[in-house]
C-alpha cells in the first residue's frame, strides 16, 4: 500500500459507481485492547462481501488522513482515518488506515467480484 | 515414547510460537512428533508488518508463509483447519468438535495442547479451546489423549490457581525466539505491545516459562 493519492482514489471510486460492487468495511482496536490496558474497551466491526450499489462516492482530506463516503439509494457506507491505498492486480480498491506502528485501524475495500475466503484459496 | 504424538490446537499462526514453542521444542528434543492444527490464517490481524508490507487481502498469504517458516524452525508438521479468523465463536461448536475429533483420531494424539476456554483473552482462543474439549470428550475414555491448557487472561490464577505444569524453557529460548521472529508480520507488533505495557516483566517472564493446566473430565 502507499500514501493516498486523492485524485487517483477519487477516479477509482467514480469508476465503481452505479454498479453492483462488494464491500469490505472494518474497524478494530484489536482483540487484546483490554488485556493490555484494563481501562480500554475492545471495539470493532466488520462486514465482508456486502453487495451494494452506490450512486456516487467521495474521498475528503482531513489533513493527515481521509474520510470516504459512498451514497447508496437508501443509505451510506462511511470510513474515517484512511491513510493508504492500493488498486490491486484484480482492480480492487483497497483503502486502509494504519497507526504509527503500522497496525490496521480501519479498512474499506471495494471490488467488482466477491472477496475470497483466503484460507480456502490456499488449500 | 514411540507411540506419543503431541497435537497443538490454536487458532492463529504465531499462537504456537508465543504460547508453546518452548514446550514444543522440548518434546522434539525427546524425539516426540508434534503436529500443529492451526485454526485460521490470522487474516484479520491488525499487525501488517512494520513498516507495513501487507494489506487486508494479502495478509493471509504472508501469515501462511510465516507459519511454514516457524514450523521449519520448530521441526513440526502443520495442518490448516481452514476457518476464518475472528469467527470461530460463531461456528457451530458441535461441527467443530466432530471435525477436530476426526483430526485428533487420525493423528493418534497422546497429548493435545490448546487454550483454556474462558481464560484465553481472544474469542477465537476461547472458542477453539472449548471445541477441543468437546472433541476429546467424544473419544473413548481408554484412548483419550490428555489435554493441557494455556491460560493467558490477567486474572486466570485467581480462578484456576497455579498451573499444573510449568516448564522453564530457557534451554529452548533460541528456538522460541527464532519461531516468534519467523512471524514477521506479527512479531514486531506483539513484542512492542508486550514491551510497552505496564506489566512488561510479567509478560516477558510469561514467555520464558510455559505453564499449562491439565483438564479433567468430570
Amino acid at each position: 500500500m502507499k500514501a493516498i493519492e486523492q485524485s487517483v482514489v477519487q477516479e477509482k471510486i467514480n469508476q465503481l459507481a452505479n454498479q453492483a460492487v462488494y464491500v469490505h468495511l472494518e474497524t478494530t482496536n484489536g482483540a487484546y485492547a483490554s488485556h493490555f490496558d484494563e481501562k480500554a474497551y475492545n471495539v470493532g466491526a466488520f462486514i465482508r462481501n456486502a453487495q451494494v450499489t452506490y450512486q456516487h462516492g467521495k474521498i475528503v482530506s482531513t489533513g493527515g488522513s481521509y474520510r470516504v463516503g459512498l451514497k447508496l439509494d437508501l443509505g451510506w457506507v462511511y470510513a474515517e482515518g484512511v491513510t493508504d491505498f492500493e488498486i490491486d492486480d484484480q482492480g480492487r480498491l483497497l483503502l486502509a488506515g494504519h497507526d504509527r506502528e503500522g497496525r490496521l485501524m480501519v479498512a474499506l475495500e471495494i471490488s467488482e467480484t466477491p472477496f475470497s475466503h483466503e484460507a480456502e484459496l490456499h488449500e | 515414547m514411540s507411540n506419543q504424538h503431541v497435537v497443538v490446537v490454536f487458532p492463529h499462526p504465531d499462537d504456537e510460537s508465543f504460547g508453546a514453542s518452548g514446550t514444543i521444542s522440548k518434546f522434539r528434543a525427546e524425539g516426540i512428533p508434534v503436529t500443529y492444527l492451526c485454526g485460521t490464517l490470522g487474516e484479520m490481524g491488525r499487525n501488517m508488518g512494520n513498516p507495513v508490507f501487507a494489506n487486508r487481502e494479502t495478509l493471509s498469504s504472508f501469515r501462511k508463509k510465516e507459519l511454514t517458516e516457524a514450523a521449519k524452525q520448530l521441526d513440526i508438521n502443520v495442518e490448516l483447519l481452514g476457518y476464518r479468523d475472528k469467527t470461530l465463536e460463531f461456528e457451530p461448536k458441535e461441527e467443530m468438535a466432530d471435525y477436530l475429533r476426526q483430526k485428533i483420531d487420525t493423528l493418534q494424539a497422546s497429548l493435545v495442547i490448546t487454550h483454556y476456554p474462558g481464560y484465553a483473552v481472544h474469542p477465537d482462543h476461547d472458542a477453539l479451546g472449548a471445541a477441543v474439549v468437546a472433541a476429546v470428550e467424544k473419544i473413548d475414555e481408554a484412548s483419550r489423549p490428555e489435554i493441557w491448557m494455556h491460560a493467558i487472561s490477567n486474572q486466570h490464577e485467581d480462578d484456576l490457581g497455579k498451573a499444573d505444569i510449568s516448564f522453564d524453557i530457557a534451554p529452548y529460548w533460541e528456538q522460541k525466539l527464532a519461531a516468534i521472529q519467523a512471524h514477521l508480520s506479527q512479531a514486531d507488533g506483539m513484542m512492542n505491545l508486550i514491551e510497552s505495557h505496564d506489566k512488561k516483566n510479567e509478560q516477558t517472564e510469561r514467555l520464558k516459562t510455559e505453564r499449562f493446566y491439565k483438564w479433567t473430565f468430570s
